[in-house]
């Protein structure tokens, strides 16, 4: 292994602090690719390169995590990069769903052409149309596997590959400091006795 | 650290290194006998603490060798409500790695109080419960809850209060922040009538001992201690244990059976490897502290000619009086934010509704504490009010709107001992190492649900009293298992009664030992940590002095 390799392995496995080294090592290549399609899309107008997904794939499932969390005044899913976070996810520690997602994204077809028999895929629907399809699959399996992932994603650290700039924790003030002083909140700021 | 090979006569094999496991380790080996230390999991972060992680999608998803917890998929567990039901896969994990369940902890540390230990005598008989009297009293245990507290480490508050139990020292340690739940709890208490009291919790607020005090980072309760500030058994007892030069601590070991000799005495312990390979480790004696469901289960598993029903059970108690842990959860949401995901789990607790009161029609009681531990992915998952929306522009409006303005009540209430609520062997279903899974048979006294119901309209009293709003209180509903399991190896004088006698000694088996969740006879208010501590310390002196009196092999 060339020098230049093995530090950057060092710190692939250093980023990903509390995994044993023997589990990084045998998930070693999918963590690493999906490690540098982060580091990739980090960089605005980068083409993404994905690790589980088509093009065509993460399209889809990027427009179902943008109508689950929309963007409006403030980020939604699709800000935070969640669709970095689930592609990644799905060549490590959800390995176990990749077929989850291949049969759910034809049910996603399916749902899209039997509402609107004429339109090409999901993600080239109208925003209230792609709410009417995931409304009519909300209790699926599917569906709420995207969910959990979504906001998985939104909120888990953004080493993982979504919220991006922490924009999932800006959302709900959250501090990220792990290190905090009392008072904490309102309640507890205000004098004795309290009443 | 030491090593023994396994044809070594040791003084002692501990099966489990958690809240017992590690103090009767440290007490046994600074005492001067060889000490074998049995762990099913791993060592975790064990002396390189500042690893553990804080990083919520990892600590959910660790690798085999990072597991602090039982992984359900492999030390599989049945449950069902009754004899006439088929148990079903069963989600029941403890604590599975050096220092056991004390690493992952929320860390309350109640003691018991005086009557606890006398219940049948204070209440008399109920209908269908196997409430019982322990043999010991509070008063032969409080030194032990004091040592207990001093070498552990735990914050707290002494109070002069009836609903707390008396302490003859006080913490020796500060409390950890009230937090804006705690302060809500004061606010309501002050509109009520009621006691507000720091809990007392296995986290220290400032340094102690040579360990760091809690920095509140807030990714607490399932997660290990980045900074040492829990208490737990691995940064406490092990630790003194292995400096003694006595005591070897051996990881992923999976004790399948508990050796006896013709005589009915234990000769040392069967279990796997990390390789699943089978090593037998002599013994003079045998302390067994891997928690309630465990011990149980590992003493059913020891069934030979003299003691078919398996070891220790002459009396068929072994797995029953099992108590999983009830607890009530009510919410609301407070116009201003509380930001409880900062510090501890909890930090006070209403104490007034400890004891029971006949006027309330059932017997039971309960703990309730101000809680607030909303991590960043389980709120966005689970943390909402359940009317609010799942996605789309609702949800993410009310992600908004709810963020750190919840205030939750989790109530500890009462579950009374019944010979019918047990853990045994599943007849079908295997563990990864091909050992009859633990079945769990559980349905809780009709008491105990009234009890729980009293909590649930006690918790909506105080949240309406500081004006939460939309307060959400699903119906109520009993454990299936979990980290508070206690009974199953019930302490008491009568051997046909129960399991082993007041100082923990098996009463069928002279050299066996058990000390941990398993002994409680009955279960105080599901806060059992602390009288576990108490109980191990008092049962190793015992066993010191015995086993300085004559030798081990007269024990």
């Amino acid at each position: 292994m060339r020098p230049q390799q093995r530090s950057r392995r060092q710190f692939l496995i250093e980023s990903v602090a509390g995994l044993g080294g023997a589990w990084v090592a045998a998930n070693y290549a999918g963590i690493m690719e999906a490690q540098a399609f982060v580091q990739q899309a980090a960089g605005s107008g980068q083409p993404i390169k994905l690790a589980f997904f088509t093009e065509a794939q993460a399209a889809e499932v990027d427009a179902m995590a943008a109508q689950i969390i929309p963007s409006d005044a403030t980020p939604g899913a699709r800000e935070a990069h969640v669709i970095n976070f689930i592609d990644r996810a799905l060549v490590t520690f959800e390995k176990n769903q990749q077929q989850a997602y291949v049969k759910g994204l034809q049910e996603l077809d399916t749902q899209t052409k039997t509402l609107f028999p004429v339109a090409p895929r999901f993600s080239a629907l109208t925003a209230e149309q792609q709410v009417q399809v995931l409304t009519a699959m909300e209790k699926t399996p599917f569906f709420n596997l995207v969910r959990t992932h979504t906001v998985t994603g939104f909120f888990a650290s953004p080493i993982h590959g979504g919220n991006y700039n922490k924009v999932g924790w800006k959302l709900v003030n959250y501090d990220d400091s792990l290190n905090h002083k009392p008072p904490f909140g309102y309640y507890d700021a205000q004098p004795l006795p309290r009443r | 650290m030491i090593q023994f090979t396994p044809s070594t006569d040791v003084d002692f094999v501990i099966i489990g290194s958690g809240a017992a496991g590690g103090i009767m380790a440290k007490q046994l080996s600074t005492n001067g006998f060889k000490v074998v230390v049995l762990e099913q999991g791993g060592w975790g972060k064990y002396g390189k603490e500042h690893e553990y992680t804080k990083d919520e999608w990892l600590n959910d998803h660790p690798s085999p060798e990072d597991r602090l917890m039982s992984d359900p998929s492999r030390q599989r567990n049945t449950f069902r409500r009754n004899d006439k039901e088929n148990a079903t896969a069963g989600t029941h994990s403890y604590g599975c790695v050096v220092g056991g369940g004390t690493v992952t902890y929320g860390g309350s540390s109640w003691r018991h109080l005086p009557w606890e230990f006398n219940e049948l005598s204070h209440v008399g008989p109920i209908a269908g419960s196997g409430l019982a009297d322990w043999p010991i009293t509070y008063d032969e245990l409080e030194p032990y809850y004091t040592q207990a507290e001093w070498e552990m480490g735990i914050s707290g508050k002494r109070v002069n209060s009836p609903f707390v139990a008396p302490m003859s020292k006080d913490y020796p340690v500060p409390p950890v922040p009230l937090k804006a739940s705690g302060a809500l709890f004061e606010m309501g208490a002050a509109k009520l009538g009621l006691t507000v009291v720091n809990g007392p919790i296995a986290i220290i607020s400032q340094p102690y001992m040579g360990r760091s005090g809690c920095v509140n980072c807030g990714m607490c309760s399932g997660f290990g201690c980045h900074v040492k500030a829990r208490s737990s058994s691995a940064v406490t007892m092990i630790p003194l244990a292995v400096a003694s030069g006595n005591c070897e601590v051996r990881v992923n070991s999976y004790v399948r059976e508990i050796s006896t000799d013709a005589s009915g005495r234990v000769t040392g312990v069967t279990y796997f490897d990390k390789d699943k390979k089978e090593v037998f480790q002599k013994a003079k004696a045998v302390v067994l502290s891997a928690n309630a469901g465990e011990s149980a289960r590992l003493l059913l598993m020891s069934k030979s000619a003299r003691f078919p029903q398996g070891l220790a059970n002459s009396s068929g108690v072994v797995g029953r009086y099992l108590m999983l842990g009830n607890t009530v959860n009510v919410s609301g949401i407070m116009d201003q934010p509380l930001n409880d995901y900062k510090g501890v789990v909890t930090g006070a607790g209403i104490v007034d509704f400890v004891p029971s009161d006949p006027k309330r029609g059932f017997y039971g009681g309960g703990r309730m504490t101000a809680r607030g531990f909303d991590t960043p992915i389980n709120y966005g998952l689970r943390g909402l009010h359940p009317d609010s929306p799942k996605w789309g522009a609702g949800y993410k409006k009310a992600l908004m709107a709810e963020a750190n303005h919840k205030f939750t009540i989790t109530s500890f209430v009462t579950q009374q001992p019944l010979e019918t609520n047990r853990v045994d062997l599943d007849p079908q279903v295997k563990d990864d190492w091909g050992l009859p899974a633990l079945r769990i048979t559980s349905t809780s006294h009709a008491d105990d649900f009234k009890s729980m119901e009293f909590f649930r309209q006690k918790s909506i009293e105080i949240l309406e009293a500081v004006g939460a709003k939309r307060i959400w209180a699903g119906p109520v509903s009993d454990s299936r298992g979990g980290a508070h399991n206690r009974g199953t190896c019930r302490m008491g004088n009568d051997p046909k009664t129960s399991v082993v006698n007041k100082f923990n000694r098996a009463h069928d088996v002279p050299n066996l030992f058990i000390v941990d969740g398993s002994n409680l006879v009955t279960g105080g208010r599901n806060h059992p940590t602390m009288t576990i501590q108490a109980l191990a310390f008092r049962a190793a002196d015992n066993i010191i002095r015995n086993a300085r009196r004559g030798t081990l092999n007269n024990l």
